[in-house]
């Protein structure tokens, strides 16, 4: 068999095309039953159009910092340490969970949702600290245009975290002895991990541009 | 001239397999209005959901055609024409264009051209579909509610959108959001389904032009409509909270709005136009006998577009105090578009030269696709030049062009699809008749409707307003005309489609003696779209060969048909 591009313009070499043959062909693959699991890939592409939803918001935030002066008496400075300390905990948390999917796939499933557990507490104590941080800081959402941009990317990304703490949970019930998660059957798993470090990852452009820029 | 019936050609003695809902899908036509996993199911929602909306969208361009036949505004009050205005725009690009030559078309064709079953995720294509028709009538029902629907425009700019009353413009943002959201879906698994489930043994280069027409705006899709999606959420917030993020008195800024929403709107534009270039290059060579010219330089140029398509936004905005390094780069970029669009257009040309063409329905609106788009396109060259850009910048101009590029390009390819794929999805034949006298309407009325747009707005006449100067009056009148010729048109079509799928000629399997694989199956094809196993078609495209002989089956040596005529 040919290996041209269709189409090809050189008419010697399609004298002896052939087009086709039956599935059962000559690698013996047969064409019912499952196809491979592409769940990851597709979690994965969604991940880049949700990354570029955060890259837009950091392309107007940028935009607005380097073109809109803020009012009088208004500035960018924000309390570090708070922000610092929640940052440590992100990254912790995608060790922790990293912990956990290598216990999955030992087939120690109490240490898998130790790990679980300790990741989900970590995600909700960085939420706490955001809560906190929004009570304390000296500035509300319409305050200035500075204000709402800082809302809009910490508010959205606190979504991600929120929906991030919630699927673990579910995974850690999911993979109890028994449950639909196991060493053969990671994909829940795998998915709540990849995205996890996905809302970790923006986290630290976030803090780098929002917090030390 | 033999041709076999595919289905002989399945292997004997194999059960059909099961369907893969286990049977809880209902039968019939009641599975179109159903949350149907098929992806051929889906497809078809997708269409004639599309086309519900466009002949929507067709009843509101009868009234903007209306209110511009005589200078003064007297067919409807002035904000009612403002919410026409704005709802043609985001019904027949939300609605019509894009969920039907991308979710449409390529919800029936991709998995048959990459040889599997279905798509990579059915239960993600199924929400994906519904999502439209909520989205859909959340944007016309705001219509009747207070202050009646968006008046900013399909472009929905600050501080405009800001101003005009705001519940309209926040379902209108909503209805967006929701159909933003399907076509990352539809995105997500276009691409999955193209790169990870071709069937074993097809390679990437062997795939139907199709597939890298829709794997290309597939990118563009997941790449730049979430950046609309959060760029309407912060226009809501404005709106809603009072927020200043693009209201300059707030000390926001509305040129960011600018750059983020042509940022996807721009490759928007190849959302549209990039499918129907795919489909187009399945249409030629199967109606001309020839295989397509230049496959690889085809592939190249869909992404040469892709690329290129991302960073040419800026020239929607020379008027909105770009600066000059910016004016040139993207002056430049948008040129260099032309290119590889010419590639594509020369390789059409190149595929009909001596072929054996059947000028049939389908044929004459891929034809005339060519004749409008090269226009479009020109214009588009035009437009790209700063000092003109700034002449007719939101001018009729820029209209005529824009529905030069959709219209004449993209629907006319729609029609043509229609026309080619519906002995597929019907098993019958459409009237060709009818179809000739619908092609004649279309483009006649079309050019009558769109050409006079251009002179228009070379003299000034500014798009979106009402009103007009008296001088305008006569070439508005032979606008008007040509969109009533356009209306009528609609009727050969609608009578044709609903009849003949009645009372059409049988069309067996393959009226056409095409190779691509949808075609070497039943018509309409079973639920799984093969009885046995899915053919490995690596020459998609091998018409005209000296032999003209297609073996289908290697392994037993049957051959598919034979004889080069037709």
């Amino acid at each position: 068999m040919t290996s041209l591009a269709p189409g090809s313009s050189d008419s010697t070499s399609l004298a002896g095309l052939a087009v086709a043959e039956t599935a059962a062909d000559s690698h013996g693959h047969e064409q019912h039953g499952e196809h491979a699991d592409v769940r990851l890939f597709g979690l994965a592409t969604f991940l880049v159009a949700d990354g570029m939803t955060f890259a837009g918001f950091f392309a107007a935030y940028l935009t607005f910092r380097a073109v809109n002066p803020l009012p009088e008496g208004s500035s960018y400075e924000l309390e570090l340490v708070l922000p610092a300390i929640n940052t440590l905990l992100l990254l912790v948390s995608s060790y922790t969970f990293h912990r956990a999917g290598r216990g999955l796939l030992r087939g120690d499933h109490p240490s898998c949702r130790l790990w679980l557990l300790v990741s989900a507490a970590l995600g909700a104590a960085f939420l706490g600290g955001q809560m906190v941080e929004y009570f304390n800081l000296p500035f509300g959402l319409t305050d200035n245009l500075f204000a709402s941009t800082f809302y809009a990317l910490t508010g959205f990304h606190g979504l991600h975290v929120t929906l991030g703490v919630i699927c673990i949970l579910i995974v850690w019930w999911q993979a109890r002895a028994g449950g639909r998660i196991t060493s053969a059957t990671p994909f829940g798993l795998e998915a709540a991990e990849l995205y996890w470090h996905f809302v970790d990852g923006i986290w630290v452009i976030l803090f780098g541009i929002l917090y030390l820029l | 001239m033999t041709l076999a019936n595919p289905s002989d050609f399945q292997p004997q003695g194999q059960p059909a397999p099961p369907a893969p809902s286990g049977g809880l899908q209902p039968e019939g036509w009641l599975r179109y209005l159903s949350f149907s996993l098929d992806h051929k199911v889906i497809g078809l929602q997708y269409l004639v959901c599309g086309f519900l909306f466009y002949f929507l969208g067709g009843a509101l361009a009868g009234v903007i055609r209306t209110e511009l036949a005589s200078p003064i505004s007297d067919f409807v009050a002035r904000d009612t024409y403002n919410q026409v205005l704005t709802l043609h725009g985001t019904v027949m690009i939300f609605l019509w264009i894009v969920p039907v030559v991308n979710g449409g078309f390529g919800n029936y064709l991709i998995p048959f051209y990459v040889g599997a079953r279905d798509m990579a995720f059915p239960r993600l294509n199924a929400v994906a579909f519904w999502l439209i028709p909520p989205a859909g009538l959340l944007l016309i029902s705001s219509y009747f509610l207070q202050g009646g629907a968006a008046q900013s425009g399909w472009t929905a700019y600050p501080p405009l959108s800001i101003t005009t009353p705001a519940l309209g413009q926040v379902l209108w943002i909503l209805s967006v959001l929701l159909l933003g959201g399907s076509s990352i879906f539809g995105g997500i698994n276009f691409i999955a389904t193209i790169l990870k489930l071709r069937r074993p043994g097809l390679k990437l280069m062997q795939l139907p032009m199709y597939c890298w027409a829709m794997l290309g705006t597939s990118l563009l899709v997941v790449l730049s409509t979430p950046v609309l999606a959060g760029t309407l959420i912060l226009l809501s917030f404005d709106i809603i909270a009072h927020t200043g993020f693009f209201n300059p008195a707030l000390g926001g800024n509305v040129v960011v709005y600018q750059h983020l929403f042509w940022f996807y709107s721009h490759p928007a534009v190849y959302i549209m136009v990039l499918p129907a270039f795919g489909l187009v290059s399945e249409i030629l060579p199967i109606h001309a006998r020839k295989p397509l010219f230049g496959y690889a330089t085809m592939v190249y140029s869909i992404m040469g577009i892709v690329l290129l398509g991302l960073v040419v936004w800026a020239h929607h905005m020379f008027t909105s105090g770009t600066p000059p390094w910016m004016r040139l780069f993207f002056t430049i970029a948008t040129a260099f578009i032309a290119v590889p669009t010419g590639i594509k257009f020369f390789n059409w040309l190149a595929t009909l030269w001596g072929g054996k063409i059947a000028l049939n329905s389908a044929m004459l609106f891929a034809c005339a696709f060519i004749v409008n788009f090269v226009f479009g396109g020109i214009t588009g060259v035009a437009l790209a030049q700063v000092p003109f850009d700034i002449h007719v910048h939101d001018t009729y101009f820029v209209v005529g062009h824009f529905h030069y590029i959709v219209y004449g390009g993209t629907v006319f390819v729609i029609f043509s699809a229609v026309y080619h794929w519906y002995p597929k999805f019907t098993g019958r034949m459409l009237n060709e008749d009818l179809g000739r006298l619908h092609f004649l309407l279309t483009f006649v009325g079309f050019n009558l409707c769109f050409a006079p747009q251009h002179w228009l707005g070379l003299n000034g006449m500014p798009r979106r307003v009402a009103e007009y100067d008296p001088s305008f009056t006569t070439w508005n009148q032979v606008s008007s005309v040509g969109a009533l010729l356009m209306g009528l048109s609609t009727l050969p079509f609608l009578i044709n489609v609903v009849v003949s799928a009645y009372r059409g000629d049988r069309a067996g399997d393959n009226p056409w003696n095409a190779l691509t694989p949808e075609w070497l199956t039943s018509s309409p094809p079973p639920v799984e779209n093969w009885i046995g196993d899915a053919p490995l078609v690596t020459h998609p495209y091998g018409y005209g060969t000296p032999t003209d002989r297609i073996d289908l089956n290697v392994a037993t040596g049957r051959e598919l048909w034979v004889g080069p005529d037709r």
